[in-house]
């Protein structure tokens, strides 16, 4: 069975489908890229996935279990986990406290009065960040407000934000987006590495197409609200309507 | 916020605290404020703007009806003296419990909106409350004479007497709680509460509470359901207003709708940005501030300006007398007018923002190597 199921949603915005009959399967422990051009309706699919849209029709399924009616932090508590276009993190916080928050998350719940007790005796809570920290080299700065940070540090502080967590679903939405050719090489190492070492599924959206055929196992690719293309990413490659899709009908 | 000192940075904070509280009649003596009267003030609006500032400095939701809660404390306690009696214990805790529950009741309507639609919905309810108080229910509010505790009401618990005809106080274990009994006893409170706020702060509970003011989106997305917490917050600082409300009514046993109009609910807005907010002292800073000018510069008149500028040639000590009074007594209110606007424009941070510019100032030049990042960048208390 698929780790995640998207059978026939379709969503609509007033005269305009965004998602028609849209289907999708995610293996476990396998990068799976979406692409297409903009409008296509990625984003929108992400959105039905995590909560912050409802599809008009169709069943959304992660691990046996419906996502439909769940409100977002329901559907993080099941194991799914989103990454921003634009990170979202705790500006005003330290870096340190982004990423025990969401740690605590996992920990106890999406509801614990702890209001006595100082965050700091947390102690397995306060060393498991500082691994990730020192893993995602952010340990220098752990007590810097997190809004400083440059954009790629962002980036990786909101990624480091979601592994914490243990998800069994990753969500990444344009992780590279406007970030320079190093940085990329580097996010996609990252993303594999752990990818092997924590055996987290990923699904990520994504422009470039450099990152999507240095990760990807699998490919859907987009277009006008409807999966046109899936396969192995050589076989997408030489598809000529991905070609017509992206390029206007002119070929490579 | 987690480095290791933070913990014994703290306890000297609360050692630091307690002092001053218990030694306020001393310290507070030379600036005029060192009378019970205005001590008791600055106590229990000290309470009223910490609790306050749970919910706008860790939450940043602007309630604009904390008055309401306040109000409510009062008339609560009031009540206990006329059935109970006049101790001051059961009369704190009704109070608190009041102040809380209505804080929960009117919570779940305004805590569905966020931002100014937050602050315009508990705006309402207070007002709505103080209306209510003022006419509807009269028969509870005593409407506009105030509720006052009467010799002929039940008071259960208490020894009665007949005969006596002057007011009553309430007197906790023989002593009266007027003068500096009154005052010690809201000191001790007001300690009680600040360290039950500063273990509230450094915990998980506050560090939420802290991520929801600077992302709800993403607290949300990281499987916390931010309402609950809101509401905790928002029930907290229902319960500290009701709680100082009810001291109101310690101290002097009478409760007026007047409490809960909306000046008041400015009033602690006030008190809360100009003192610091989201820090630890400030809030009780700007009460003790706004309660100062409050009481002290409005009692200045010319008489006591001429006093002071004797030492000044004739005409000119007319000039400047003209000049001054126009900011103290019944014109207090321009001063206060002033300071704030200046706090606003310049030390967004409160007047906390201003105690640490100097005190990095002066600590600058001797030891430049152990002002860390850290030092520089996690809030201060």
């Amino acid at each position: 069975m698929s780790l995640l199921e998207v059978k026939g949603i379709n969503k609509r915005f007033g005269g305009l489908k965004a998602l028609d009959n849209v289907n999708i399967q995610v293996e476990e422990n396998t990068i799976h890229a979406i692409i297409g051009p903009n409008g296509a309706g990625k984003s929108t699919l992400l959105n039905c996935l995590v909560g912050k849209l409802e599809p008009d029709e169709g069943s959304v399924t992660f691990n046996g279990s419906s996502l439909l009616n769940l409100s977002p932090h329901k559907i993080n508590q099941l194991g799914v986990v989103r990454v921003f276009q634009t990170p979202e993190i705790f500006g005003d916080l330290t870096i340190m406290e982004n990423v025990v928050i969401p740690a605590l998350a996992a920990h106890d719940g999406s509801f614990s009065l702890n209001f006595w007790n100082r965050t700091s005796s947390r102690k397995e809570v306060m060393d498991e960040a500082e691994d990730l920290l020192r893993d995602m080299n952010l340990i220098d700065q752990r007590e810097m407000v997190a809004s400083s940070m440059s954009r790629g540090d962002k980036r990786r502080l909101e990624l480091a934000m979601c592994l914490i967590q243990h998800p069994k679903l990753l969500l990444l939405d344009e992780p590279t987006a406007g970030m320079a050719r190093a940085d990329t090489n580097n996010t996609i190492d990252l993303l594999k590495r752990i990818g092997q070492e924590r055996n987290i599924t990923k699904v990520i959206i994504e422009h470039d197409m450099h990152v999507v055929f240095s990760l990807a196992e699998k490919v859907s690719v987009m277009a006008q609200g409807t999966v046109i293309v899936e396969g192995k990413p050589d076989e997408i490659k030489g598809d000529e309507r991905v070609q017509e899709a992206y390029l206007g009908g002119a070929h490579l | 916020m987690f480095g290791t000192n933070t913990a014994r940075k703290d306890m000297i904070l609360m050692a630091s605290f307690i002092v001053v509280v218990l030694a306020a009649p001393i310290i507070f003596q030379p600036i005029g404020a060192g009378y019970p009267d205005l001590l008791q003030k600055f106590a229990i609006f000290g309470i009223f703007a910490v609790g306050f500032n749970i919910l706008f400095g860790l939450t940043g939701y602007l309630s604009f009806g904390h008055a309401a809660f306040l109000g409510i404390g009062s008339y609560t306690a009031v009540w206990s003296f006329k059935l109970l009696g006049m101790s001051p214990i059961p009369a704190v805790l009704f109070g608190t419990l009041a102040g809380g529950l209505f804080a929960f009741l009117i919570g779940i309507v305004s805590l569905r909106r966020a931002g100014i639609y937050f602050s315009i919905l508990t705006l309402a309810f207070a007002q709505m409350s103080y209306n209510l108080a003022y006419s509807v229910l009269t028969p509870i509010t005593n409407g506009e004479t105030g509720l006052r505790v009467l010799n002929s009401d039940p008071r259960i618990l208490d020894e009665k007497n007949a005969e006596y005809t002057g007011s009553l106080v309430s007197t906790f274990f023989g002593v009266e709680m007027n003068g500096y009994p009154g005052f010690y006893f809201c000191g001790v409170i007001l300690i009680i509460t600040f360290y039950f706020a500063l273990r509230l702060n450094r915990s998980p509970f506050g560090m939420k509470l802290r991520a929801i003011k600077s992302n709800q989106t993403r607290m949300a997305y990281t499987g916390f359901n931010t309402r609950p917490y809101l509401m905790a917050a928002f029930v907290i600082s229902g319960m500290y207003a009701g709680l100082a409300g009810s001291l109101m009514a310690v101290t002097d046993p009478l409760a007026g709708a007047e409490r809960m109009q909306w000046t008041a609910s400015g009033e602690i807005v006030l008190m809360t940005i100009l003192g610091g907010v989201g820090t630890m002292l400030g809030p009780i800073i700007g009460a003790g501030v706004i309660k100062y000018f409050e009481n002290i510069f409005s009692a200045f008149n010319d008489q006591t300006l001429n006093a002071i500028f004797d030492f000044l040639p004739d005409t000119l000590q007319q000039g400047v007398v003209a000049v001054v009074s126009l900011f103290v007594g019944s014109g207090w209110h321009l001063t206060l007018g002033l300071l704030f606007m200046g706090i606003v424009i310049f030390l967004p941070g409160g007047l906390m923002e201003g105690f640490r510019r100097i005190y990095r100032m002066i600590k600058k030049p001797d030891d430049d190597k152990s002002d860390t990042p850290a030092a520089s960048t996690a809030p201060a208390e």
